[in-house]
């Protein structure tokens, strides 16, 4: 699996999903193409998904939002007879590296995420109405919506059959949906997740697996009524029209990824990456009006999508290249008012789209597992929510003081609402809570700097950054951070950033990034399932699995 | 366990399990009996359920002489659980067990494979019999009426078999799959039957025939390989079930040989010998050789169907855990167990049928596919001999296999009948060529009129050569009640 892993796309390219838009209500429907699949190898029967599927359900998801903000409920079904979604491809998951089938769940448990917060976020509330088997992967979609419907025709069920079939987890979410967002009592949940063939009809709902069942001749009628329903009552303003989403100017060549904002130069000696974003060089636009005529070419819009694209492309595409480095350019005031423009307009539904984005992307950034470091230059605009990238990696290294022979502008970093709200990583804290988990005191003392552009000395005292460093030591010291950086063992370095990364409470969120998928991880990693005599390698061949029976 | 080749009637369900020693069952059982009445009764037109019909009932398993011939309202016939008798020592035959002594008792890994193979066999019982629950209203002869209440009362013995293996062996969850049996229904919208083939409707005699010819064809195979499994008791019934299976197949090819014939007979006397002079030949009320053809290709695509995806991890699964063989798998020199060996699927890549191997244990359901194709095409050679004897030249044809699929990798071409891949457009202009059309369903359900009286014959059916358990011409096979 070695060609590059494209994560743009649009409704004229897809091939396993199909759309239908009536006012407030939109159909989605899920229609694989068997011989869609992203690699060779494997054939995409009954509604199973891999990474391209996924990467379709994501563009969609994102244009549901921007280009069709007058939607309110989304009801995902099948396109096909007597399958809702048979779950992930096994034959795929099968034959994947190890490393891609951490991505793929990665991005799979993301884009559940994203539409499992739409209702909270946007008001885009999703439906799953499932007629048919709807297993594994399949019932962790439905998982993700906001309320599941299920069909009585005796036959369909749902079901979380990886665990007696694949010794494998419901890792995209379903163990942890089970019993956190379901609430299933934990030893129905057992028998649940270690029955092959699911559960149907009204035991489904007594077991708090679905929200309905309806006799299967009402059933359809049940969904439109349902999403009719749903529609009537939202808080959602009746919002007429969107923006549309171009497609990204985005050069790759092998050394460097260019976008119109972000510059990503590879340096795969150095097993190191660095991103540079530009600030804006216009000036903010005078209203929301004007921002939504500038549409997907508005700064803020832009250069998330732009952070995004590099996120899930240097994920996929470039995993020897170990560490991360951002960096900014640009003017801190300039980049100031184009923020306000967003929190000053922040109930009109494109500045809260914006807004939401980012959120995204940023907790995109949190569970990325490369080593990520900012360097504050000088010239640079760490300014409310690229601040939050200093918050979000690492470790921070500033310049401090007058550089020889650079002109450009003291380092500085700028703190703005954005910091203190409005963008919570998984665990629902601020950045800046979980990085002063011990002094709650010190975050609503820095509210005072709102607006200031901190330089390094102060930035030191108030534990902005990790060092500052002047000149006579910047070149030299960061270049040792790096070079140490690169030379650990990239697993040990994974497995440390993930668990400093998010100090504090557990979410849902957290126990699906941390404890689900690191068991889940585990296990893709073990003889009983991956093995050659394993049972995902078995899977499909008629041969079971040989289980080494020492528990570990 | 007295005598287990007879039958006991020491409990309300006729059987040769020991029934009323086994508390537990019995009770099962006797709980899930009143609902099947009512599913009966509910089912078939009143005036059939108060008629007397000339019967066979198992009244034991030994082959020899298994059955006995009697008038008994449907309502009252003796379903009932019956086993092929135990094989002493018997082995796991295939798969991973091979060898090993058979089970007894469900293995707890498999049972979830188990189950869902026992309710999908069971729940196609029950589904035929509703398909056909109209057709006595439009019976051509008593003979016919009684063969068609003959298949549907062991249709129902059937289903009686496979409930008792649920309500036996998997316990709560085996008795609520027995409740769910009668809970689906043929066609319905609220819960239709597993399979596609059982929601469509039997308009009409020649579909019963077709039906019984090629459907229940595959039900052969299926409880062929069935009978294979290492589960014993699923094993036993199967064997049983088969000798009950026979009958339903002959049936349906007499029935078939039998509308021909009187097509043949009808053309001869006026003189037709172009079998494609349809408008002639329908004018004497018989249903002309091409359209015949037409009901073949339906009935046969339709069934092939029921053999799922060609390469199948579940078949794959079930051979290897020793659950489910192949047909005639003792017969079959290999190893029974297939690790290492390959099979030639035929699929389509890039637009052609091209023919690949695969592992044989992944083709499970393809190689029984091959077996049906070559047990049904027995039945063809036949028919064509009695048109060939006509002298009339035309000849049945099984249609490709690539034609008219909704299941499997033809599923997404659209071929003619010869297997020649067509484009969307020339299959929409040509299907009415290759299969029924409205007009053929309107003339062949136009005479489709009952006939009821002893010994006569609907114009479009030929009387058998031999009447059921030898009875002379004619014998009123069923003594109508009409209120």
């Amino acid at each position: 699996m070695s060609k590059v892993i494209d994560f743009q796309t649009d409704p004229s390219k897809y091939r396993h999903w199909k759309i239908e838009y009536n006012g407030p209500i939109a159909n989605l429907v899920m229609d694989v193409d068997e011989n869609g699949g992203l690699f060779e190898g494997y054939e995409l029967k009954l509604n199973s998904y891999d990474l391209g599927v996924d990467i379709e359900l994501n563009d969609v998801v994102q244009r549901m939002r921007f280009e069709h903000p007058e939607v309110k409920v989304v009801v995902i079904k099948s396109g096909k007879d007597k399958v809702f979604c048979a779950g992930a491809n096994i034959r795929m998951l099968g034959s994947a590296e190890h490393s891609h089938k951490v991505n793929f769940c990665k991005f799979t448990n993301e884009t559940r995420n994203t539409f499992e917060a739409a209702e909270l976020d946007s008001g885009q509330n999703y439906i799953a109405a499932i007629k048919g088997a709807c297993a594994g992967g399949g019932y962790e979609l439905a998982l993700a919506c906001n309320h599941i419907m299920l069909t009585d025709d005796s036959t369909s069920a749902v079901g979380l059959p990886e665990v007696p079939l694949l010794a494998v987890l419901p890792g995209t979410g379903g163990l942890t949906r089970v019993t956190d967002k379901r609430k299933v009592r934990r030893d129905r949940a057992d028998i649940f997740c270690s029955m092959e063939e699911g559960i149907k009809g009204k035991r489904a709902k007594e077991w708090r697996l679905v929200d309905e069942v309806v006799a299967n001749s009402k059933f359809d009628e049940a969904v439109v009524n349902r999403a009719q329903e749903f529609a009537n009552n939202s808080q959602k303003a009746n919002i007429l029209g969107g923006i549309s989403i171009g497609p990204l100017s985005r050069h790759i060549i092998d050394d460097a990824v260019s976008y119109d904002l972000i510059e990503v130069e590879l340096d795969r000696p150095g097993r190191k990456v660095t991103i540079s974003l530009k600030g804006p060089e216009e000036d903010a636009p005078a209203d929301m009006t004007e921002f939504q005529a500038q549409g997907d070419q508005a700064y803020m819009f832009k250069l998330a999508r732009e952070l995004e694209d590099a996120i899930l492309h240097l994920r996929s595409n470039e995993n020897q290249l170990g560490l991360w480095l951002f960096r900014t350019q640009g003017d801190p005031k300039k980049f100031l008012a184009h923020e306000a423009m967003l929190s000053d307009n922040a109930d009109h539904w494109l500045a809260n789209e914006v807004q939401q984005y980012w959120k995204r992307t940023l907790k995109r950034l949190d569970v990325t597992s490369r080593s990520l470091a900012a360097l504050v230059e000088h010239g640079s605009c760490f300014v409310g929510v690229l601040a939050e990238i200093l918050f979000s990696v690492d470790r921070t290294y500033m310049m401090e003081n007058e550089f020889d022979g650079d002109s450009r502008s003291m380092a500085s970093i700028t703190l703005t609402d954005a910091n203190f709200g409005g963008y919570p990583m998984g665990n629902a804290l601020t950045r800046l809570h979980t990085r002063f988990l011990a002094e709650p005191e010190h975050v609503e003392s820095l509210k005072c700097f709102i607006g200031t552009a901190v330089e390094a000395e102060e930035a030191n005292k108030l534990g902005l950054v990790t060092v500052i460093l002047d000149d006579i030591d910047w070149e030299d010291e960061v270049r040792i951070f790096i070079e140490e950086r690169v030379s650990f063992s990239p697993d040990a370095m994974t497995g440390m950033e993930a668990n400093l990364r998010f100090a504090g409470p557990e979410t849902m969120e957290t126990r699906i990034f941390g404890r689900l998928t690191a068991w889940q991880n585990w296990i893709f990693n073990r003889p009983n399932a991956v093995g050659k005599d394993g049972a995902l390698q078995r899977y499909g061949t008629g041969v079971r699995g040989e289980y080494n029976m020492e528990r570990v | 366990m007295s005598d287990l080749l007879n039958v006991s009637y020491d409990t309300k369900i006729p059987n040769n399990v020991g029934l009323s020693s086994d508390r537990k069952v019995l009770k099962a059982l006797e709980k899930w009996h009143p609902g099947y009445i009512d599913w009966w009764n509910k089912l078939i037109p009143q005036n059939f359920q108060e008629s007397m019909v000339y019967l066979r009932t198992a009244v034991s398993v030994d082959p020899k002489g298994w059955a006995k011939f009697d008038y008994v309202k449907m309502p009252d016939y003796r379903w009932g659980i019956l086993l092929a008798p135990e094989v002493e020592n018997r082995i796991i035959p295939m798969g991973e067990h091979k060898n090993k002594p058979a089970w007894q008792e469900v293995p707890g890994e498999y049972r979830n494979m188990l189950k869902r193979l026992i309710v999908i066999q069971g729940d196609t019982e029950p589904g035929s019999v509703e398909q056909q629950r109209f057709l006595g209203l439009t019976a051509p002869s008593l003979y016919d009426m009684r063969n068609l209440f003959q298949v549907n009362v062991e249709e129902g013995r059937h289903l009686w078999a496979m409930v008792y293996l649920l309500q036996k062996y998997f316990g709560k969850d085996g008795r609520e799959e027995a409740d769910d049996m009668l809970v689906r229904s043929s066609g319905s919208d609220d819960s239709p039957r597993m399979l596609g083939a059982f929601n469509e409707e039997t308009p009409d005699w020649l579909s019963f025939f077709m039906f019984t010819y090629f459907t229940d064809r595959d039900g052969k195979m299926q409880l062929e390989s069935l009978a294979q499994s290492g589960f014993d008791p699923l094993s036993r019934t199967c064997r049983f079930m088969l000798t009950e299976e026979a009958h339903h197949m002959f049936v349906g090819e007499t029935g078939v040989g039998r509308t021909i014939q009187a097509t043949l007979a009808a053309m001869n006397k006026a003189g037709i010998t172009d079998p494609t002079e349809i408008g002639k030949i329908r004018d004497l009320d018989v249903i002309d050789l091409p359209t015949i053809q037409k009901k073949l290709n339906l009935h046969y695509s339709l069934s092939l169907d029921l053999f799922g995806q060609e390469v199948s991890t579940n078949a794959a699964n079930a051979f290897n855990q020793g659950i489910k063989g192949r047909y005639m798998e003792q017969r079959i020199d290999d190893d029974h167990q297939l690790q290492n060996d390959t099979y030639v699927v035929r699929s389509v890549v890039d637009g052609k049928i091209v023919a690949q191997e695969v592992p044989a244990l992944t083709a499970i359901n393809m190689r029984l596919r091959d077996d049906y194709i070559r047990d049904a095409s027995g039945g063809i050679g036949r028919w064509n001999k009695i048109i060939a004897k006509a002298g009339i030249e035309f000849k049945l044809a099984l249609p490709d296999e690539a034609f008219h699929r909704q299941i499997g990798v033809f599923s997404v071409i659209k071929t003619d009948q010869d297997g020649n891949i067509i484009s969307n457009d020339e299959w929409e202009k040509r299907k009415g060529e290759w299969l029924p059309t409205k007009e053929d369903g309107a003339y062949i359900e136009s005479l489709m009129v009952p006939c009821y009286e002893a010994g006569k014959y609907a114009s479009w059916i030929a009387p058998p050569k031999v009447g059921i358990d030898n009875k002379p011409g004619d014998f009123e096979y069923v003594k109508l009640h009409m209120a």
